[in-house]
């Protein structure tokens, strides 16, 4: 134990938890736990990814027509939203690691109001395929004269899954955040105590670049297809 | 026997909350790994029932007992609850539970509270795969197969798999439990290779179960999005691919069949060590021989779909990856065997069991061999050779490694000693038995009996009316430490702390350990099973 950290009395109890030595450790567990996590959401996609890639080599030109009914413009708003969440989340961590709690709340309110209007947008979009019968199973219409429907709506079918499951990701992490937030106000976070801001940092990083993925497969191959 | 009175008056884990509550929101490891105990142990007599009658059934030729459709149902539900709800969780969730952070002279897993959560999640889980066994059961076989699961079963498919969608997060978290404590909170000196090669093993099988399990969660629910919408995902009826299914479905359910195995290798190693009273012979192969089967357990899936229309060259390097596997998996065999050569072996029940895993394990391992040569799978495709050789694996090696190790370590768990004569017993009855089950079933498959089958020709039915007795014989030998290990936790004579004499740090301490397992954090500076390091300690315990 080379050096201590100062502790103000009556902290000592929130700054580790008892099977912990030192804070230090626990604020490594903490972060290896979240890494080994994102591992396994990184599988979890992963398995997605795998389908995608089977289904789009064997229906290219159906992909290419699917995504042609992607709305484009909302789909990038989205994706500059979200790149700008994680950019006030990342500072956010580093107002925890300052201690900076009143910034630290407000940091954290405008990634909750980004995350919630993504959703917002992503929902009407959904709305709008659901209007045009491009929701899956018994809803679903194939357009007259569409070469290779079965494609076109395996490629609606997997929008639905990997989006809806990016989609699920950000309501939990809005959860979490709004968690944070009344930690936040209750005086939980010192520059001692800080970690879950930070792995909520990381697993909000991740949900961010899961939909820079989503966006290139399902929102770009039909950019160049006429209408 | 005059025992100690005073040992358990000194306050334990187990005396130091009272109530039921204080167990079903405890986030005390040791506490957890006896909730996991008394799950798993019911899951596992439930899942052996659904095998016994399967066993009756099969007796006579027809199909006489039952109708094919509650066989089906039989050994779909036994495949289902014996893997993801017994085999699975048995050897981490129970004894690496308890055992791992005490070995590693921690106060807890790094998260005690996800702890206690993936146990809710598991009998969550568990409770909606047995609503879905009462409701009707299904009948895909425990592989869930398409189109046959997502069209054409009457089942509920859809609950089975959301029940075994939701256990996978509770190996999820129990893995990620693991990892994290391995790499944190190893106590002052124990370095990476003063590791007993317990910890080696079970962070192999960790590692397995955080990559592989979301797999499977993804894929099931893509059989449930099939199957709800009816949209083709899987089923090649709605434009779909079924291979796509198998790929997926093995290459979480391959590398799953090493989340079993591992972990009985890794008890296997602590028990071989303390009855030969000697270091583990080669300690750094067979460290890294439990990375090698991790990492190349994850390239041989293949080899489940030889049959299945495959190219021909992926068959062909499937077959030799799956060759490639059985490297580290003979290391540790030859190294066991080796750590026996000039050690002072002693045969108490845990060796029995230890030894009995070397047998059945080599053999199970070797008819793997048989089954990963491309031509001879074909023939024995589907057929009871490969039944016996995966059981020679996951029963002749996985179950007995776990109730080795519950023997071994019961006395540090319970603070009670098992009485031995009957634990003698029980190990060579199932050990007995477990031969007489499955050795005929090798013979039964070469000679081409097809798997998942109630009826079958006469000239079958002596190796099957062996099978069946041996059936009953190995029953027996698992309903006998049930009674007497719970008779013992009550009556049996007090335990020391040491009663093995082994080197780990978790006999460094009072049996059962105090609730923080350490009065003082142990400080390690001697190499793993080092006995002539700790002659002293030893010499005193």
């Amino acid at each position: 134990m080379a050096e201590t950290i100062q502790i103000l009395p009556g902290r000592e109890a929130l700054a580790h938890r008892h099977h912990f030595a030192t804070p230090e450790q626990q604020r490594e567990t903490v972060m290896a736990g979240m890494w080994i996590f994102l591992a396994t959401e990184i599988m979890m996609f992963g398995g997605l990814f795998m389908a995608y890639a089977v289904y789009r080599l064997g229906h290219p030109r159906a992909f290419e027509l699917g995504s042609a009914d992607m709305n484009v413009v909302l789909g990038s708003i989205n994706t500059a939203l979200l790149i700008t969440s994680s950019f006030t989340m990342a500072l956010a961590a580093h107002a925890a690691q300052e201690g900076r709690l009143r910034g630290l709340a407000w940091l954290l309110i405008a990634t909750i109001v980004i995350g919630a209007v993504f959703l917002g947008i992503k929902f009407s979009e959904y709305y709008a395929h659901f209007r045009e019968h491009r929701a899956p199973g018994v809803w679903y219409e194939s357009k007259p004269n569409e070469p290779d429907p079965g494609g076109v709506e395996m490629f609606f079918v997997l929008y639905y899954i990997m989006t809806g499951l990016h989609a699920i990701h950000m309501l939990i992490g809005i959860g979490i955040m709004a968690v944070l937030w009344l930690m936040t106000l209750a005086g939980r976070f010192s520059r001692v105590y800080h970690s879950p801001v930070v792995v909520s940092t990381l697993y909000w990083g991740f949900v961010d670049i899961v939909w820079m993925f989503l966006f290139a497969l399902f929102y770009l191959p039909g950019l160049h297809q006429g209408r | 026997m005059i025992a100690a009175p005073e040992v358990r008056t000194e306050p334990n884990y187990l005396n130091a909350k009272e109530g039921v509550l204080s167990w079903l929101l405890t986030t005390d490891h040791k506490r957890i790994g006896l909730l996991y105990i008394a799950s798993i142990t019911a899951f596992f007599f439930i899942g052996g029932f659904f095998a016994l009658m399967m066993r009756l059934e099969l007796l006579t030729p027809p199909s006489d007992l039952v109708s094919p459709e509650t066989y089906n149902k039989l050994f779909t539900m036994h495949g289902i609850i014996m893997v993801w709800f017994f085999l699975i969780p048995s050897i981490p969730a129970t004894l690496g539970n308890f055992i791992l952070p005490m070995m590693i002279g921690a106060k807890d897993l790094a998260f005690p509270k996800l702890n206690l959560a993936s146990w809710y999640i598991f009998n969550l889980g568990a409770a909606v795969t047995l609503y879905a066994i009462i409701r009707g059961g299904v009948d895909t076989g425990w592989t869930f197969y398409t189109p046959l699961s997502t069209t054409y079963s009457t089942g509920y498919v859809v609950g089975a798999a959301l029940g075994i969608f939701i256990a996978g997060f509770s190996s999820i978290l129990t893995g990620l439990n693991f990892i994290a404590t391995v790499h944190t909170m190893r106590c002052p000196g124990l370095t990476w290779f003063r590791l007993p090669l317990f910890i080696w093993s079970m962070y192999a099988t960790s590692l397995v179960l955080v990559i592989a399990t979301p797999i499977l969660a993804i894929t099931l629910t893509m059989v449930g999005v099939e199957r709800i919408f009816q949209v083709g995902i899987f089923d090649p009826a709605l434009g779909g691919d079924p291979l796509l299914f198998q790929h997926m479905f093995w290459f979480y359910s391959h590398p799953a069949v090493y989340v079993m195995v591992l972990p009985a290798m890794a008890v296997e190693s602590e028990l071989v060590a303390a009855f030969s009273r000697k270091p583990i012979f080669g300690y750094n192969a067979v460290a890294f021989s439990s990375l090698g089967i991790a990492i190349v357990g994850f390239l041989v899936w293949g080899h489940h779909m030889f049959v299945a229309g495959q190219s021909v060259y992926s068959a062909l390097v499937f077959s030799i990856l799956s060759y490639l596997v059985a490297v580290p998996s003979a290391i540790k065999v030859f190294n066991w065997t080796a750590t026996l050569y000039k050690g002072s072996v002693s045969w108490d029940t845990p060796m029995l069991y230890a030894i009995g895993f070397i047998g059945l394990f080599t053999i199970g391992g070797m008819t793997g061999l048989f089954l990963a040569a491309l031509g001879l799978d074909v023939h024995v495709t589907d057929t009871y050779f490969v039944v016996a050789h995966f059981h020679y694996i996951m029963v002749g090696g996985a179950v007995m490694a776990y109730l080795g190790g519950i023997h071994y370590w019961w006395p540090k768990i319970s603070g009670r000693l098992y009485p031995e004569f009957l634990a003698k017993l029980s190990a060579l009855t199932v050990f007995l038995g477990f031969n007489l089950t499955f050795f005929p079933q090798f013979i039964l498959g070469y000679l081409g009996m097809p798997r998942r089958y109630a009826a079958y020709p006469p000239e079958f039915q002596m190796l099957h009316v062996l099978s069946t007795a041996g059936a009953s014989i190995l029953g027996a030998g698992y309903v006998l430490p049930l009674i007497y290990l719970t008779w013992s936790w009550r009556y049996g004579p007090k335990a020391p702390p040491n009663p093995w004499r082994a080197t780990g740090l978790e006999w460094q301490t009072p049996s059962p350990p105090p609730v923080e397992n350490f009065e003082e954090t142990p400080v390690v500076n001697y190499e793993a099973y080092d006995y002539e390091a700790m002659k002293e300690k030893l010499a005193l315990g």
